[in-house]
């Protein structure tokens, strides 16, 4: 397990090595070459966690991985897609430009692509597949991203965004999997209730919270795909009961397969077991604007005086990765190396201490096992490596229910799970610039800022990487981030279930695992 | 009978209203209690997504904004009209618990066909033959089975029947596209786990409640009139322990429909139990007292039936005094 771990930690070339590695030794003896070449047919019978009978057709009300994955990588398609490696190409859009400092944006759209009934795909379907979460009142979850359109038309056969400001990484927020493509009605709106969409698979049945079932489109837009005949979504919550429904050939692939399990899981030459490493983070945010915390010497001293190897092991049994105390995943596209890395050195925390004329500082850490799995073994690990450099860690253990509610962003010193954005100007513009929304940690930098309005409109890609880079090592240097751990996705599955490098921005291979695996034994 | 119907209806009736009265105070109770639970179904929903504007949009449109007293008499009045309202995701209420109430009816349904006839049965075999092999043996095994937690019992039958012999899906997850026989097939180990659960209890007390009556000095002069051992068990203590078996099964009829929430986990059995779960996750307030009413209705009703039948079955209880 720490074996494969260290092979995925060095970067994306690492990571990709690393996979061709573990994809290789886990699916030995049956099919590990047979994994390149995809085969047509059979069913995919996916089990989720966290459905709910809350669920809905509506894009703008999409919540879970069952409605992710079932709705919006199989069902339905964007204008653009997520890339496995983190890009972002074409999909219902062929091409795009910008112009007007990128503040308007002409996406030329794909021809020939009919929805499920059979009608054509047009741009007036586009339009008002966006006007739908737009406007006063929405309570679409993609309302930060259509926040930032001004106006939306169709000019000929193509879709024109006007930004209300310029932003180089438009596109990218397109791939928000709330924005998907459902044909227009005749009068205004989308029709979200008869569950057509343009997508690999047909809906045939719904029932939420229970079970979403789809059929295979043969009229598909992607030659060649999808490969299933079949698709099957199922939500079982309870993770004990996931994983016997996977051991006794219920269903194909479980996700989130609880870490305690994995040996049994990786013992049994039927199953395997794949990461994806993710844009998850877990971290225990200071607040800098309050005291001790707006002393920088505190800061660093306390991102020195926690041992983050010895919480991978103990407390994710190498389930994770540690980070920079930074908010960004290595799979980022514009992800950075923020030098030094952060290693356990008591000494060296004291002596900052020492040098800021503190003799020790005593800090409360507000925990529950709700703000992340783990987070409170965590805390008192934390507290243990951080008395021997003089600091004295209070572990506060919260009540679950209600944390996000009473301690997050209110207490200054607190456990918090982070899903991570697709860009890094989304990333910052939520948490880290002074006047975002979620700034758990008080951060306010007038040079991040600075850096993080010209990234915006910055469309020269270098440029745009060392803009990107100074405000990572801001992050490290001088925020009040500590990132205890990166976490993956892990998804346990039979060895008969063929697929290739998975994205990790979303769960299920950005939720397209419907069109994008196959069955080995079809 | 016509003199004895007279005082059924009036206890009925005053027990109706008694319950009626209960189940306001249940759904107050439910209700002030989840207005109390931090946070909100907007940001229950939104989760990641859940921006100030958003949150503030959603539950301006549920109507969350007005103090909870308001809102719960507004529910109250509807409900009073037998209308349960719309689940804060936009669906009627019925239709997002209408399948799964069927669902949890089935399957307490066959678990009770099965199981009151033959718990009563072995109840009454253990207290004719008290203190014999077979009385023992089913003493014992129905205590160790009511001391183990369903959820073990549940496990220990999946990991025996599904997974070593494979003779049964681990899985009961049934769909309303499955035909009946597929239906009731991923349906056996739930129902065998309930029955391993609720047989114990209602065995134990069928046994207690004949013995009790055994005791009884007319007992004794059955026997010493000659009668066999199990016409007297069956003619004369049967009859008089009617009162207190009825309450033990009607305890445990209401235990199927509102308890099972451990094994529908469990076998992922897509019954009312998780729909309360998902409700109160969710703070989805009508679908949680719609789901509260249902489980309440269920102990008032089963009590009020087990209350006429030991009345109906011992016409002293008709004439108090």
């Amino acid at each position: 397990m720490t074996h494969l771990s260290r092979l995925l930690a060095p970067g994306r070339r690492g990571f990709l090595a690393g996979l061709a590695v573990s994809a290789g030794t886990l699916a030995l003896p049956r099919g590990a070459l047979a994994q390149d070449t995809p085969k047509q047919g059979g069913t995919l019978r996916y089990a989720v966690n966290d459905g709910s009978q809350n669920e809905t057709l509506d894009p703008a009300g999409w919540a879970t991985v069952a409605t992710g994955v079932a709705f919006n990588g199989a069902l339905c398609n964007n204008l653009v897609e997520l890339m496995p490696d983190g890009s972002v190409a074409g999909d219902l859009a062929e091409s795009w430009t910008a112009d007007d400092g990128a503040a308007r944006w002409t996406f030329v759209l794909r021809k020939g692509v009919t929805f499920h009934d059979g009608r054509p795909f047009t741009a007036e379907d586009a339009r008002q597949s966006m006007l739908h979460h737009m406007g006063e009142g929405s309570t679409s979850g993609a309302l930060a991203i259509v926040d930032q359109i001004a106006d939306v038309a169709v000019q000929g056969e193509d879709l024109v965004f006007t930004l209300k400001a310029g932003n180089a990484d438009f596109p990218a927020l397109l791939t928000d999997y709330h924005l998907s493509i459902f044909p227009a009605r005749d009068g205004g709106g989308i029709d979200w209730q008869s569950g057509i969409g343009t997508g690999a698979f047909k809906l045939e049945s719904f029932e939420p919270g229970i079970a979403i079932s789809l059929v295979r489109n043969p009229a598909y837009h992607k030659p060649g795909l999808p490969h299933f005949d079949a698709v099957e979504i199922i939500n079982i919550p309870d993770s004990t009961a996931r994983l016997n429904a996977l051991l006794t050939g219920e269903v194909d692939v479980i996700e989130d397969v609880d870490i305690r399990n994995i040996a049994m899981v990786e013992g049994n030459p039927d199953l395997k077991v794949v990461r994806t490493p993710s844009l998850r983070h877990l971290t225990f945010d200071m607040n800098c604007s309050v005291a001790p915390y707006d002393n920088p010497a505190v800061r660093k001293a306390l991102k020195l005086a926690i041992d983050r190897d010895d919480i991978v092991q103990k407390v994710f049994l190498g389930e994770a990765e540690v980070g920079n105390d930074t908010p960004v995943a290595r799979i980022m596209p514009l992800f950075a190396e923020t030098p030094p890395q952060y290693a356990y050195d008591p000494e060296a925390a004291r002596a900052i201490l020492a040098e800021a004329g503190l003799d020790g500082v005593t800090v409360d850490l507000s925990v529950a096992e709700s703000a992340f799995p783990g987070a409170v073994e965590a805390a008192v690990l934390f507290k243990e490596h951080a008395a021997k450099a003089g600091i004295t860690v209070n572990v506060v253990n919260e009540a679950d229910d209600g944390y996000w509610d009473n301690v997050w962003l209110k207490k200054p010193f607190n456990a918090s799970d982070w899903y991570g954005r697709v860009t890094l100007d989304w990333l910052f513009a939520t948490s880290y610039t002074s006047d975002s929304p979620w700034n758990n940690t008080g951060f306010s930098n007038a040079r991040f800022d600075e850096l993080h309005k010209a990234a915006r409109t910055e469309l020269d890609p270098a440029k745009r990487a060392a803009l990107y880079a100074e405000m990572q090592q801001i992050l490290h240097d001088d925020g009040g981030v500590i990132t205890v751990a990166f976490v993956s996705w892990r998804l346990a599955m039979s060895s008969a279930i063929g697929h290739g490098v998975m994205g990790g921005v979303l769960p299920g291979d950005n939720h397209r695992a419907a069109e994008r695996w196959w069955r080995l034994d079809a | 009978m016509s003199f004895s119907s007279r005082p059924i209806l009036s206890m009925v009736l005053s027990r109706l209203g008694l319950g009626l009265l209960s189940l306001v105070i249940v759904s107050l109770v439910i209700f002030s209690a989840v207005a109390l639970l931090p946070g909100s179904y907007a940001s229950a929903i939104l989760g990641q997504n859940a921006t100030a504007e958003a949150v503030a949009a959603m539950e301006e449109q549920l109507g969350l904004n007005d103090p909870w007293f308001l809102r719960f008499l507004r529910w109250l009045g509807a409900a009073a009209t037998g209308d349960m309202g719309m689940s804060f995701a936009g669906r009627p209420v019925m239709d997002v618990i209408g399948p799964r109430l069927v669902n949890t009816v089935v399957l307490a349904a066959i678990t009770a066909a099965i199981a009151v006839p033959l718990s009563i049965a072995l109840g009454i075999v253990c207290a004719r033959y008290r203190g014999r092999f077979i009385d023992k043996f089913l003493s014992t095994t129905t205590l160790a089975s009511i001391s183990i937690p369903e959820f073990f019992v549940a496990y220990i039958v999946m990991m025996l029947l599904a997974v070593k012999l494979q003779l049964f899906p681990s899985m009961a997850g049934i769909r309303a596209s499955m035909d009946w026989g597929d239906q009731l097939y991923r349906m056996v180990l739930p129902i065998l786990t309930l029955l391993l659960v609720i047989l114990a209890h209602m065995v134990r007390n069928t046994r207690a409640a004949i013995l009790s009556v055994m005791a009884s000095p007319y007992i004794e002069m059955a026997r010493l009139k000659g009668e066999p051992e199990s016409r007297v068990v069956m003619r004369q203590a049967l009859p008089n322990a009617i009162g207190p078996i009825a309450s033990v099964v009607a305890l445990n009829l209401a235990y199927l429909i509102s308890g099972v929430v451990v094994i529908e986990v469990v076998f992922v059995y897509p019954g009312i139990g998780q729909a309360m779960i998902d409700s109160v996750r969710n703070r989805d307030v009508p679908v949680i007292q719609a789901c509260a009413l249902i489980f309440a209705a269920a102990y008032i009703g089963f009590n009020l039936i087990a209350d006429v039948i030991s009345i109906v079955s011992n016409p002293r209880l008709l004439h108090p005094r």
